[in-house]
């Protein structure tokens, strides 16, 4: 059905398939032990404050109970900059559901039991959990603090293009939180003995754990062991370390090398793990006659807590994307007494081009230009900020391959006029990019074994992307070895140092490390290595790194239904064109594609966290509550791509997939809905209230 | 309670079992099952999904006692020995498979699917996996997996709905 399919091979299975197939694929939590305890967490019921007595008699009493840890018996941590690690080192709330301690047994059961038993009083104090535009709350973050951010941009006389334009646009948009709801909560089994600390944990990358722990423990490195060959879903929630795995290590100090377990409930993700922060965006576009963009204004205002500070940064967005005289690009944060939020794929992008991407769809429609057409006309030359030029745009390739693909030229612009009994029928376009990044510092050994079998390591981790299929067939390529003569080893920090599974930048920077580490053994040990022969090596620096913009790009069309008596809406029919450089694994890249692609769709149409302000926490903090898209939510979804040779982006040519799919989906859904109905909705999810006035 | 029970053909025993924790947790925890997965505890995912006397049941919400003197039937029975199962094999070859966590459940439920009805149709197919939840893959790969495995063991799949005929 969906996905034509191309001509190229599926390219191989995926490694551990089987393993996942007949369910003995070991993930954090299953991984055998002797003799295990269960932790249960202990967790703030207010959401600002001080607890005042904790009473633990009762539960201390329950059969099978070893020990109630609070912040009266925890030891001290060393402070090393993350408030979310610090747990239990004050007796201070900064959110509802905060970590204030935990009570470790002989089983999951007999451990909740006695927590609900453990009696905690508090010094209540006013909080505000209640995301809004108010100047006691926000602030300009400061971008010189941190590489992550990217400072205000402020271009030409914004205010005086857009009063001169012939179009203009003025739109705010909403976005709310959203939780990454990975289908395995996050895990960790803790032991400590004379070797030090063990962790087995989901996590997107063992050597940041072991680089945020082992100082947090004021022990050597070499004494964090971490350990992660499979993880089931992250999108960003485990890109971190969190709470968590500190409270586990803790409780593990007191048990004598018994190891402690503990899998976070789905209700406790909802405040533990991170979330994308809500947004409100505020968009103002200018046009000459011809759709030429002349302003460019994007500002947005997204939370923050006060505990931890993250910046979302989705108006930065509109930095690279078009061409425009005129701009003015701000991000501004709302401090609340709320968790911490954190990245969720696609961070800014998701969020910061459903925006754009509405916002650009509404200036279609008042210059009355085709939407595809629109942004052909704004594409441009150079970087607009840098004045680099770019790596490989090919934007314009995608939205006419998908416009050609999807029958786009049929199309009656008109909006609201296509009725198939009860339902109104419209599509819509948007674009998609993600920035191609890279991260240096990982290493990767390259050993024959004999016989032409090489044993390749890399402390990587597959999140389910598939990098350990991809790193194989890279490092089997450039050791021109068939597949099956390669070996790889990831997951844990037993090999060479990599950086996290993140910003869709895996299999560039690990792929790189891998390909150099294998010239550089060639280089030591020539083509007839002795049996045991080994080299350690990484990737050097990209001499085209600063030289070009590296992005990639996309265009994502969308059909839409949108019931004209109940307002419900269906997508029966996506197509995604890609431009994201080599495609290592036509097989597992498409499922990433089509898997952002429906996060997208689950954006566009369901996922809310429900914050109820009175008390600071999300209410429907459950897959009940909480919906993502199932089987029957989703139509046709396809995917093609764009053969793109980019010999700049990095050694390996790849710009990255993890992210890209779920960038615009929102925008083409929601524009999609608009022509259908001609009811403009800004607000995400696209509920059915909302069509309905 | 001593529990006893058939886990994928084999009698086995569980003791100090308290009859209120669940069958999940029993195989995951006492048993050395843990294939199946773990991911909401509420009967929303499917992630758990197992055969309770050859009905799939969520294993989440069967309680230790309910499973007293039945069989059960997980993702780690599905094969025959060395040999993988229809559905099993279909997963690998049309890339169903990501992270992972949501298959042993999918499998579970796809296997009882194609017994009941070897010929699905794509509606028949959403609608019967509706119950379980995957992040990873956006489902298409698993409809195609699917369809796949019903035409091996002998439907002819999907055939009754048009290509991306799941409009509603
Ligand atoms: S764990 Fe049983 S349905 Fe989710
Ligand atoms: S493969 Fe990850 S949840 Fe389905």
């Amino acid at each position: 059905m969906t996905g034509a399919t191309r001509a190229t091979s599926p390219g191989p299975e995926r490694i551990e398939g089987h393993a996942k197939v007949t369910g003995t694929a070991r993930y954090a939590f299953e991984h055998p032990v002797a003799d295990p305890l269960y932790l249960h967490p202990l967790r703030a019921t207010i959401a600002r404050g001080r607890v005042t007595s904790v009473d633990t008699t009762a539960a201390e009493r329950v059969d099978g109970v070893r020990l109630v840890l609070t912040h009266h018996n925890a030891e001290a941590l060393v402070p090393i900059g993350d408030p979310e690690l610090a747990v239990l080192q004050s007796d201070e709330i900064a959110f509802r559901g905060q970590l204030i301690g935990a009570v470790v047994a002989e089983t999951q059961e007999s451990a909740a039991h006695a927590a609900d038993l453990v009696e905690i009083r508090y010094e209540r104090m006013a909080h505000d959990s209640d995301f809004r535009d108010d100047a006691d709350i926000v602030y300009t973050p400061d971008a010189d603090a941190s590489p992550m951010l990217s400072p205000d941009l402020e271009e030409g006389d914004v205010d005086a293009a857009l009063a001169d334009a012939a179009f203009t646009v003025d739109a705010t948009y909403t976005t709310p939180t959203e939780h990454h709801n990975p289908l395995e909560p996050h895990a960790v089994i803790a032991a400590w003995d004379d070797d030090g600390l063990t962790l087995h944990d989901s996590n997107q990358g063992s050597h940041l754990v072991r680089d945020l722990i082992a100082p947090l423990f004021g022990v050597d490195k070499e004494r964090v062991s971490v350990i992660s060959p499979h993880v089931g879903g992250a999108f960003g929630s485990k890109g971190m370390p969190h709470g968590h795995v500190a409270l586990t290590a803790l409780a593990a100090r007191h048990t004598a090398g018994r190891p402690v377990k503990y899998a976070l409930s789905r209700t406790q993700m909802f405040e533990l793990v991170g979330y994308r922060p809500p947004t409100r965006q505020r968009v103002r576009l200018g046009a000459d006659r011809e759709g030429r963009l002349v302003a460019t204004e994007h500002d947005s205002l997204e939370q923050t807590s006060r505990f931890k500070q993250y910046a979302e940064q989705s108006a930065s967005a509109s930095r690279e994307m078009y061409t425009s005289p005129n701009r003015r690009v701000t991000n501004r944060l709302a401090a609340l007494d709320v968790p911490a939020p954190t990245w969720m794929r696609a961070p800014g992008e998701a969020g910061g081009m459903y925006a754009l991407e509405s916002a650009m769809d509404e200036l279609a429609v008042s210059a009355g230009i085709d939407p595809v057409e629109l942004r052909l006309r704004n594409e441009p030359e150079v970087a607009p900020v840098s004045g680099l030029p770019f790596s490989s745009r090919n934007l314009p390739a995608c939205l006419r391959e998908g416009a050609e693909r999807f029958g786009w030229h049929e199309r009656d612009p008109r909006p609201g006029v296509r009725r198939e009994g009860d339902w109104l029928v419209g599509t819509g376009v948007a674009a998609s990019s993600f920035p191609s990044l890279f991260f240096p510092g990982s290493l990767a050994t390259i050993r024959h074994e004999s016989g032409g079998k090489y044993r390749v390591e890399i402390g990587a981790v597959d999140i389910g992307t598939g990098s350990r299929t991809a790193l194989t067939q890279l490092a089997a390529e450039a050791l021109e070895v068939p597949v099956e003569a390669v070996e790889l080893w990831l997951g844990s920090t037993e090999q060479p140092h990599a950086s996290l599974a993140g910003g869709s930048a895996g299999t560039a920077s690990w792929g790189s490390t891998v390909v150099e580490a294998v010239r550089a053994f060639r280089t030591e040990h020539g083509h007839d290595p002795v049996s045991g022969a080994e080299t350690t090596a990484g990737a050097g620096k990209n001499p085209d790194a600063g030289e070009y913009a590296m992005h990639s790009y996309g265009a994502q069309f969308a059909e839409v239904r949108v019931n004209a008596d109940t307002g419900e809406v269906r997508v029966p029919r996506m197509l995604g064109v890609f431009a994201a450089g080599r495609i290592v694994n036509p097989r597992t890249a498409r499922s990433q594609f089509l898997g952002g692609m429906t996060m997208g769709i689950s954006m566009a149409l369901h996922e809310h966290s429900v914050v109820d302000e009175r008390f600071g926490h999300v209410v429907n903090h459950d897959l009940a509550g909480y919906h993502i898209a199932g089987n029957a939510d989703v139509g046709s979804v396809e995917v093609d791509w764009i053969d793109e040779h980019d010999p700049h982006v990095n050694p390996v040519g790849v710009k990255g997939i993890g992210e890209i799919g779920i960038v615009g989906t929102a925008a083409a859904i929601g524009n999609a809905a608009h022509h259908a109905t001609g009811v403009r909705v800004r607000d995400l999810p696209l509920t059915p209230e909302k069509f309905l006035r | 309670m001593r529990l006893n029970l058939t886990v994928n053909g084999r009698a086995m025993t569980a003791d100090d079992v308290w009859e209120g924790e669940s069958l999940l947790y029993v195989l995951r925890e006492r048993l050395g099952l843990p294939g199946s997965k773990n991911a909401c505890e509420q009967g929303e995912c499917g992630s758990c999904t197992v055969y309770l006397d050859r009905v799939p049941v969520c294993a989440c919400l069967v309680a230790a006692g309910q499973a007293q003197d039945r069989e059960v039937g997980t993702v780690e029975g599905l094969a025959d020995g060395e040999e993988l199962s229809t559905v099993q094999r279909a997963f690998i070859d049309e890339g169903a498979v990501q992270c992972g966590f949501c298959t042993p459940g999918l499998l579970v439920a796809a296997d009882d699917l194609i017994e009941r009805v070897p010929e699905p149709s794509d509606a028949e197919i959403r609608e019967a996996l509706a119950g379980n939840l995957c992040r990873c893959t956006g489902y298409e790969k698993i409809m195609a997996a699917v369809r796949t495995a019903a035409e091996r063991s002998g439907g002819t799949s999907g055939s009754g709905s048009s290509a991306g005929g799941d409009r509603t």
